[in-house]
């Protein structure tokens, strides 16, 4: 019996021993999930200094700070589960962290849509299509910061972190566009809002999912 | 793909373990197991550090690991074994994504799993001919045609016949020459006849052949 035939996979071990370089654990999916929420306090201080405090203007609806609790505890739920899932050997069952927090994020908001719905009508005080640029220019680098901290780790079920990686990101979005929004929102705001939201996820689920598949690489 | 054709590398071939006798008992086995579990984890933790020897011995105890949990997804036969090697891939490219401080065999469960998983979707998706019509009509088969050796049989009987009612120096010459295929010499010294005479009765002999297994009514221009 030839070498080869003994030891089948020898040659493969041979040659993943020959390319061994020491590496550096990565960090827990906690302290990535915390490095990724730095990344977005940064930013929301970066607009600061370029946009106005509308949101803090006026008087505000008695849910509004609910909402943005739940936005930013969807924010963070959502960014660990993503870290968690992109870590083999952890149960997928961190995808159901967020949901809790993201019922309260959509709970506390509802109060805010019925009035919206039935109230001033349709015509919004301020351009719409703000809150779109806004959120979508807050979600794009958000996006590809998360994407490359997941793409470290070896995501195997890459649509479901994708997923939950594109819902902390539409969550930290929409808590950071809260400071500098109008509060008395409008129909066409909600609805402008939510299917950002939605777009956001939805797009980081198809686009990350295969940049996160490793077995594509 | 290198594919496996030998009996498996134990990890205990690696890691020396307690005898196999105690292994027998459910409590041995989780003690093998535990330890198995600390000496793959201490493994990789060194080879997070550089240590090719560790992560040589590693490796190869990854590999019965990494099959179980191959087969376990459904994988059969040479696939198993792709499988396993592209466990072993995925291990050195993510291997910092182990954390040291949780165990390490649901971390490689979780890859090969994945991995099987992969190489089932991969096999799903590849075409099959046999549900393929045109392709499966347009297969040639290996096989005679029916009636192909009943007919061979026929032509045999026919030209035995034939050469069975030639004059006994054309049949002779036939028999000699042509079916035993020997030379001219040795036809000569075997029935004792010149070689001109045997070349003669030959030609006499496959005229007569030729003319009897064509049939009536069919022949050469000029017969």
């Amino acid at each position: 019996m030839s070498e080869i035939q003994l030891r089948p996979h020898d040659r493969l071990v041979d040659d993943l021993v020959a390319r061994l370089e020491p590496v550096r654990p990565l960090p827990s999916p906690g302290r990535r999930a915390l490095v990724w929420a730095g990344a977005v306090l940064a930013l929301g201080l970066g607009l600061l200094a370029v946009l106005e405090l509308e949101g803090l203007r006026g008087p505000h609806p008695a849910e509004a700070p609910l909402v943005l609790f739940g936005a930013v505890l969807t924010a963070l739920s959502a960014a660990y589960a993503a870290f968690a899932t992109s870590v083999p050997g952890r149960p997928a069952r961190w995808a159901l962290l967020p949901l809790a927090p993201a019922a309260l994020w959509i709970g506390a908001s509802g109060p805010g849509c019925l009035r919206a719905l039935a109230g001033p009508g349709l015509e919004a005080p301020h351009a719409p299509h703000g809150c779109f640029t806004f959120l979508l220019g807050v979600s794009l680098p958000l996006s590809v910061l998360l994407v490359l901290m997941l793409r470290r780790a070896c995501p195997l079920r890459p649509n479901l972190t994708a997923a939950l990686g594109g819902l902390a990101v539409a969550a930290a979005a929409a808590a950071l566009l809260a400071p500098f929004h109008p509060q008395e929102t409008t129909a066409v705001d909600l609805m402008v809002h939510g299917a950002t939201v939605l777009g956001v996820i939805g797009l980081n689920g198809l686009a990350g999912g295969r940049l996160l598949d490793r077995s594509r690489r | 793909m290198l594919l496996i054709l030998a009996p498996e590398t134990r990890p205990d071939a690696l890691f020396p373990l307690r005898p196999r006798t105690l292994e027998s008992r459910p409590q041995a086995r989780g003690g093998a197991a535990m330890a198995l579990e600390e000496r793959l984890a201490a493994a990789m933790r060194a080879a997070q550090g550089g240590d090719a020897e560790a992560y040589r011995a590693l490796l190869r105890a990854c590999l019965p690991v990494a099959r179980a949990a191959v087969r376990a997804q459904g994988l059969r036969g040479e696939a198993v074994e792709d499988a396993v090697q592209d466990t072993l891939v995925t291990l050195h490219r993510v291997r910092a994504s182990y954390d040291p401080a949780r165990p390490f065999l649901p971390w490689l469960r979780a890859i090969a799993q994945r991995r099987a998983i992969d190489a089932l979707r991969r096999a799903g998706r590849r075409p099959r001919e046999v549900h393929d019509p045109a392709a499966y009509e347009a297969e040639p088969d290996a096989r005679p045609a029916p009636g192909e050796g009943l007919e061979a049989r026929e032509r045999a009987a026919d030209l035995a016949r034939a050469v069975a009612a030639l004059p006994a120096g054309q049949r002779q010459a036939v028999e000699e020459l042509a079916l035993r295929e020997r030379s001219l010499e040795e036809a000569a010294a075997l029935t004792g006849r010149s070689k001109g005479a045997l070349k003669v009765n030959l030609h006499r002999a496959i005229k007569a052949l030729r003319a009897s297994l064509a049939g009536p009514g069919v022949g050469r221009p000029g017969d």
